[in-house]
């Protein structure tokens, strides 16, 4: 078992560290200089000399690059020259943001799949079984921005229930905060809701053909007693990868949905720093996710030898 | 039995989802109940949102709009028609040979973090506009201080080294913001100056709030707080303008909203602006190097038709390189008039039917949509255009501004004045500038009759050799709750100012 964690940990750290020159040297390939963007119009080459002189781009890049990855090792993304101001708050209060969004919308896939897919299972040859696998269809067709521009249309300038933009910290007023999540946060839930729903259901079905489930009903348990202690941990596993693996895309939905909703998460930040060319900053956003990325992968692993003793026992 | 169960469990998880829903929904009707007579905050909607508050490092207009005339002064400003105005100046002399102003100071003016005001702090920030420390090319309008002179407290002399009729209404931008000497020091997080607002909290990327100052030196103004909010979708901004969390969109970027605004319940107001939407070809290399080829373009292409699909028909045609709110406009529409024929005819003299023509057009909403209209006017004249589309700022200012790697462009530039620049030596327009050198010379040093008739001809000249296509003059189109009122209809300065915005 510990063995199995520290070769997955191992895995990450190399991964990690892979990804970091990948991420910089693609920066180095990008178009325009931050330099030239931030003298606009009015530039002359000698004052975009000076500027990149000042910013520091002029220095190799392997300088640039260690110089970089030394201070995001001990948490220093460095200071923005574009905005002058340092990155590490900027990372730390976006990545609130859109993690607060997307672990909600995630939990608000999930109560709306585990049940939905349950009983699409159980009744799956019966109307409301084909009604929720329809429904499931639908949603999965329908993209998460098409699905925020309806919310918005409904419920904010239809119904007025809901602000159609913006963002309030928990600390600023709970009221205040929630409503302004609400649409942000169902949007992107709906299309992993049917996504996980169809993942629930097909786990669910598999798990019911089971010789362990007639087992289980002939030593006298009721269908739902015997689905929920026995069943359900085992089709748990399949729902957990997809679950994660959503994660991710979730993490990448988010970047679309925050700009639908004026959202300052790290989508919002990336996109801003992207047009600016405020290249530390976006080295240290995309760096951030990627790691993110890959903790979920490492989380979802470790997360099986959990669920399933044969996964610890085959390391 | 069980199933039962997992419907009843079903129903439960939907009651409890309802009713999270209605929660939300009552704090929301809450927070709208605000507003009516007694409001004194207004929320204005921005597309271009400043990366920090240091216009003195950082080109582009967001941060200008924001703070100009709002937080920093000039000695002058330029009032809605265009005309100087005093500021933090009362009054100014002129000596005989027109190089020395004698600026009288305002008294009882302080910057709002108490730094009384003199006329050091005058010498201190124009000195330091010609020093390194400013980073913003438009520096260069005050290289024509040679030296500046503080008699005392409240006088400020200012010698040129040639008579300028520029240099005053240049005075007005964003070069003659006055500074504390004590507070240039994180210029890109704090802004202090002597103006009637200061900015009490700045959320990059999202808003800036201002907050009306006591110690204001001016009339006060009627709102004690204004939120700039930034949104880059037009749409965006219109949904929270219909839901109420912005009264005021400064300038909508989607025309195509306007009309379904105007005829709901918000006031819609079309101004003019400094923004010459221009059709830039490259004047110095490849198929426009030939006048000819030039002229062909601009024969073929029908502005009204490109300001009535691209932009709705709010706009104003110009025909050359000045807004109507400047001292020498004259109406240049009828130079080229649209001639499908002439513009045949000059292809095939300038032998370029066929000849690939690369449209570098920036990703932004005014320039797709013209750069689709000229490409098909184009064809109707024999000329093949290939769209390239770039993405604004960063590549359009490296490979068609910087590296005038390109044939032909479209871009709005909204810079006051700015007809020198566009056209003059090293511009990526390419223009021969000769043409216009001696002119523009004469015309800045000579009396303010000379000027206004000599930049005249600059423009004529440009139009003439077609230096450039000017499709339209960019709107300046407001949308706002009907109740609110001093909105600055004209975009003529840098600013956008909220000092005279109140409730009706």
């Amino acid at each position: 078992m510990l063995r199995y964690v520290l070769v997955r940990v191992l895995q990450f750290l190399l991964t990690a560290w892979i990804a970091s020159i990948i991420v910089f040297a693609l920066m180095q390939v990008l178009p325009g200089n931050a330099a030239q963007v931030a003298l606009g119009t009015n530039a002359t080459p000698e004052a975009v000399a000076r500027l990149e002189a000042e910013y520091g781009l002029d220095r190799p890049l392997v300088v640039q690059y260690l110089d970089w990855i030394g201070g995001v090792v001990i948490g220093d993304f460095g200071r923005s020259y574009v905005t002058e101001a340092d990155i590490t708050p900027v990372i730390s209060d976006s990545i609130q943001v859109t993690l607060i969004v997307v672990i909600a919308s995630m939990a608000l896939a999930l109560l709306i799949a585990v049940p939905l897919g349950t009983a699409a299972a159980v009744f799956h040859n019966r109307a409301a079984g084909v009604a929720i696998s329809g429904a499931s269809q639908v949603g999965i067709a329908i993209p998460n921005f098409l699905a925020a521009i309806i919310l918005v249309m409904i419920f904010s300038l239809g119904l007025g229930w809901f602000p159609s933009s913006g963002w309030r910290a928990p600390i600023e007023g709970i009221g205040e905060f929630l409503e302004r999540l609400v649409l942000p946060v169902t949007a992107l839930a709906l299309v992993q809701a049917a996504i996980l729903t169809r993942y629930v259901r097909s786990a669910v079905l598999e798990v019911m053909r089971e010789d362990f489930l007639r087992t289980a009903r002939a030593k006298g348990l009721t269908a739902g007693r015997a689905l929920v202690k026995h069943g359900l941990r085992n089709a748990a596993i399949p729902v957990v990868t997809v679950a994660g693996v959503q994660l991710a895309t979730l993490l990448i939905g988010a970047v679309v949905i925050e700009q639908v909703f004026v959202l300052p998460g790290m989508g919002s930040e990336l996109v801003r720093a992207v047009s600016n060319r405020d290249l530390l900053t976006v080295q240290g956003i995309v760096m951030v996710l990627v790691v993110l990325v890959l903790l979920l992968n490492l989380i979802v692993d470790l997360l099986y030898s959990v669920l399933d003793p044969r996964v610890r026992r085959a390391a | 039995m069980g199933h039962r169960r997992v419907i009843r469990t079903l129903a439960a998880a939907a009651a409890i989802a309802l009713t999270a829903s209605a929660c939300s929904a009552g704090a929301s009707s809450t927070s709208e109940g605000e507003g009516g007579e007694s409001r004194t905050d207004m929320v204005v909607a921005h597309t271009a949102e400043p990366v920090n508050l240091d216009f003195t490092t950082t080109a582009g207009a967001a941060i200008p709009q924001a703070l100009m005339e709002n937080v920093y002064e000039s000695l002058v400003r330029i009032d809605q028609s265009g005309e100087l105005q005093p500021a933090l100046a009362t009054s100014w002399e002129v000596s005989e040979d027109r190089t020395e102003y004698t600026f009288d100071l305002q008294d009882g003016v302080t910057f709002s973090n108490g730094d009384e005001f003199t006329s050091s702090d005058v010498k201190f920030s124009y000195e330091r506009v010609k020093s390194d420390a400013w980073q913003n090319q438009l520096k260069t309008k005050m290289d024509i201080v040679e030296s500046i002179e503080t008699p005392d407290d409240s006088t400020v002399t200012i010698t040129l080294t040639q008579p300028s009729n520029r240099w005053l209404f240049d005075l007005a931008s964003l070069v003659g913001a006055v500074f504390s000497e004590d507070a240039v020091n994180d210029l890109a997080n704090q802004a202090v100056g002597t103006g009637p607002f200061e900015v009490s909290a700045f959320t990059r990327g999202q808003e800036i709030v201002f907050d009306a100052r006591d110690d204001y030196w001016g009339e006060a103004p009627a709102l004690e707080e204004v939120t700039f909010k930034y949104f880059r979708d037009s749409v965006a901004a219109t949904n929270a303008l219909r839901s109420g969390e912005v009264d005021v969109i400064g300038n909508l970027q989607a025309p195509e909203l306007a009309g379904e605004l105007e005829s709901t319940e918000f006031q819609v107001i079309e101004g003019t602006s400094n923004g010459e939407v221009v059709l830039s070809m490259n004047n110095a290399d490849g198929v426009f190097a030939d006048q000819k080829a030039r002229e062909a373009v601009l024969y073929a292409i029908d502005e009204q038709t490109i300001l009535d699909t691209a932009w709705g028909g709010y706009g104003t045609l110009i025909g050359g390189m000045v807004p109507p709110t400047d001292p020498y406009y004259e109406d240049l529409t009828g130079v080229w008039e649209h001639d499908v024929e002439k513009a045949q005819e000059l292809v095939e003299e300038a032998g370029i039917a066929g000849e690939e023509i690369r449209f570098a057009v920036p990703n932004l909403p005014y320039a797709t949509a013209i750069g689709d209209i000229v490409v098909s006017q184009l064809e109707e004249a024999g000329l093949s255009a290939t769209i390239e589309s770039q993405e604004f700022p960063a590549v359009w200012l490296d490979r068609t501004f910087t590296n005038h790697d390109y044939d032909m462009s479209v871009i709005n530039h909204v810079e006051a004045r700015d007809i020198l620049t566009v056209f003059g030596e090293g511009s990526y327009t390419g223009y021969d500038h000769t043409r216009i050198d001696e002119l523009a010379a004469q015309a800045d040093a000579g009396t303010e009759e000379e000027y206004v008739e000599g930049m005249k001809e600059v423009a004529r000249t440009i139009t003439e050799d077609a230096g450039a296509g000017f499709a339209f003059l960019f709107p300046n189109l407001i949308v706002a709750d009907p109740a609110v009122q001093g909105l600055p209809e004209n975009w003529v300065s840098d600013a956008f100012p909220i000092a005279t915005l109140s409730w009706s």
